[in-house]
């Protein structure tokens, strides 16, 4: 099923390559042929319903970014995966496709502000989850957990009290751990710089 | 009795009002809801231009609840992260438990036992109840109907006390582990749904009687918010709010999972796609799912509440840990490693109360997720907003906020 369908796009569009898949139909896309290839696959294959558009940070590999869609055929029942590669690492960058899917101007704002990937063509590309001010693209791989100082969103609320947005505190808990690394690293345990084993716990 | 009749003159003040009337036409004036509001459901912050009474445009302002569950995810175990899904949709916790717990054994490509499917399926479909009692309720009240909400409420409590009584908690449940569920469920509970599902009939009929032919709710509901097909699917719409426009798109139908290919139920559509079809999807699905209960603890299968042979995945019983060797260090090693799933890509999706509710999930090996993606139905509803609203009148703001039946938590994540 899976192999039958990949034979029949890339029949069409010799410019899809395979992709490693867990579930469902995957094939990698070169950026600058999204939009012409996802008409397709709404007007003519029956992909109606984009239901999810993400990126993944793959850290120090490059290309860095890659963009992440879902389809679902609300037809024929089956979702596809398109992943496609941002040529640039330090400013990455897709083509948007408001235009031909409603639904992508939010999950492109979404993904525009956790990670930083910037949707050419996108009619209102601000941030969504974050406020407009925001520097960072929090879920970037060097961002860390606890997050960096920013000054307050409100300005004179900020004046007023002194107060800004901090990090969180990471000692005593949560218990974190890591995809990468060896096991010393990856098992859970408390983040703190201030307070491990070598150093003691600093007193108030 | 005489009598006397006195002349009044009211032409110049009703010139004067209408010559102002005039005057002000076409200017609009700035109004922000939210983002703590009760129309808002949440923290839902709308910043709308309106024209008189009618909305000239509107432009929904998230992430007031945002707080990197993506990020905390991939910090940490795939066990750890179960509580965090709670508090996605925090009005349907049992779904979101079991949608997250079959995304990743999907990834592993892990078989659950049937007695663990008929569990979750049970799990699914008391917490889809629970979170359409609460949609009608509280739809209810936004159009102005108090009592359904007195009703529905006192229903959803028994839930929740049944709840307590399989989960040890009433609303954060973490109920799932990956490869099973965290405990097998206590004796004589069975009974007790039944007795809930057949208390709660009678309910929806009271439910029905007070709202479906009631002329005032109509009136604030026929014909208002309405949806075409065509703009659900483009702006990827799911759930209820997608098949109250006619378009019949159940994943429990039409992708299978946890074995609901063998219960019996029907899944309601809508013609017309407005806020008084979304509320039928709602209080027919609470119907469908009493059923699917039914059906489920009918023929509830005997056997093991997780998956047995999985033994990098599952931790191993308590007792068993404390007296034998290596289930001692299969403990350990699952507690510091975290489940051991293999790498890979893999997305699922479940039908939730709320709409699909999808995990993205990129793996390279080990305990712990590399990206984890929530794709929030109700982020995908509210999508719709800045097209829907404009041209109603401000007072059916409320009741179009109300039938959409979001909620925050899984909105900003």
């Amino acid at each position: 099923m899976v192999e039958s369908e990949f034979a029949q796009l890339k029949e069409r569009f010799d410019y899809l390559s395979a992709r490693q898949s867990a579930d469902h139909s995957a094939v990698n896309c070169p950026a600058d042929k999204l939009v012409e290839f996802f008409t397709v696959l709404r007007d003519d294959l029956g992909y109606d319903l984009l239901v999810d558009v993400t990126a993944v940070d793959w850290d120090a590999q490059s290309p860095r970014f890659t963009g992440i869609y879902h389809l679902l055929s609300t037809t024929k029942h089956e979702y596809l995966r398109i992943a496609a590669d941002c040529e640039n690492d330090i400013k990455p960058s897709l083509p948007s496709l408001c235009g031909v899917f409603a639904a992508a101007n939010w999950h492109e704002r979404e993904t525009y502000d956790l990670m930083g990937i910037h949707y050419d063509g996108h009619p209102d590309l601000r941030r969504i989850l974050m406020w407009d001010e925001y520097p960072y693209h929090p879920l970037r791989k060097d961002f860390p957990l606890a997050g960096i100082e920013v000054p307050l969103p409100a300005d004179d609320v900020a004046e007023a009290t002194g107060v800004a947005v901090l990090p969180a505190p990471m000692m005593g808990g949560p218990f974190v751990s890591s995809a990468d690394g060896p096991m010393s690293q990856t098992e859970p345990s408390a983040r703190d710089e201030s307070w491990t084993e070598q150093e003691e716990k600093p007193t108030e | 009795m005489a009598t006397t009749t006195k002349e009044v003159s009211i032409g110049d003040l009703g010139a004067r009002s209408s010559a102002h009337e005039t005057e002000l036409q076409g200017e609009t004036m700035a109004l922000n809801v939210g983002p703590s509001h009760p129309t808002t459901h949440g923290v839902l912050r709308l910043k709308m231009q309106l024209d008189g009474d009618v909305v000239k445009s509107c432009d929904p302002v998230l992430g007031y609840l945002h707080r990197g569950d993506e990020k905390i995810a991939e910090n940490m175990t795939y066990n750890q992260f179960v509580p965090y899904t709670d508090r996605l949709d925090y009005l349907a916790p049992l779904a979101n438990n079991v949608a997250y717990a079959m995304a990743v054994e999907k990834l592993a490509k892990l078989e659950v036992p049937e007695r663990c499917e008929a569990i979750r399926v049970l799990c699914c479909e008391l917490a889809r109840v629970s979170s359409h009692l609460l949609g009608v309720g509280v739809y209810g009240m936004d159009a102005g109907a108090w009592t359904v909400f007195m009703y529905t409420f006192t229903e959803r409590e028994k839930l929740y006390t049944l709840f307590e009584e399989l989960t040890g908690a009433r609303f954060t449940t973490s109920y799932t582990r990956i490869g099973g569920v965290a405990r097998d469920i206590p004796d004589g509970w069975l009974g007790r749904v039944l007795e809930f599902c057949k208390g709660v009939l009678p309910v929806l009929d009271q439910v029905d009687k007070l709202l479906t032919r009631n002329r005032i709710f109509m009136d604030r509901t026929v014909g208002i918010g309405a949806i075409s097909k065509e703009d659900a699917i483009a702006y990827g719409l799911t759930g209820p709010n997608l098949r109250a426009c006619g378009i019949d798109l159940d994943l429990r139908k039409d992708k299978p999972y946890l074995g609901y290919e063998k219960f019996d139920f029907e899944v309601p559509v809508g013609t017309t796609g407005d806020c008084y079809d979304r509320y039928l999807m709602r209080a027919e699905e609470i119907r469908q799912s009493v059923s699917i209960i039914r059906q489920c603890i009918d023929q509830f299968p005997e056997g093991s509440y997780y998956a047995e042979d999985a033994k990098k995945i599952f931790a191993p019983q308590k007792a068993k840990v404390l007296t034998s060797m290596e289930e001692l260090i299969q403990n350990f090693m699952i507690v510091t490693e975290g489940p051991q799933i293999p790498a890979g890509e893999v997305y699922f999706e479940a039908e939730n109360p709320k709409g699909a509710l999808g995990f993205f999930i990129v793996s390279k090996g080990g305990g712990v997720p590399y990206r984890l993606k929530i794709r929030g139905p109700s982020f995908c509803n509210l999508s719709i907003l800045d097209k829907l609203i404009p041209g109603h009148y401000l007072t059916d703001i409320t009741v179009i906020l109300g039938s959409l039946d979001f909620v925050m938590g899984e909105c900003d994540r």
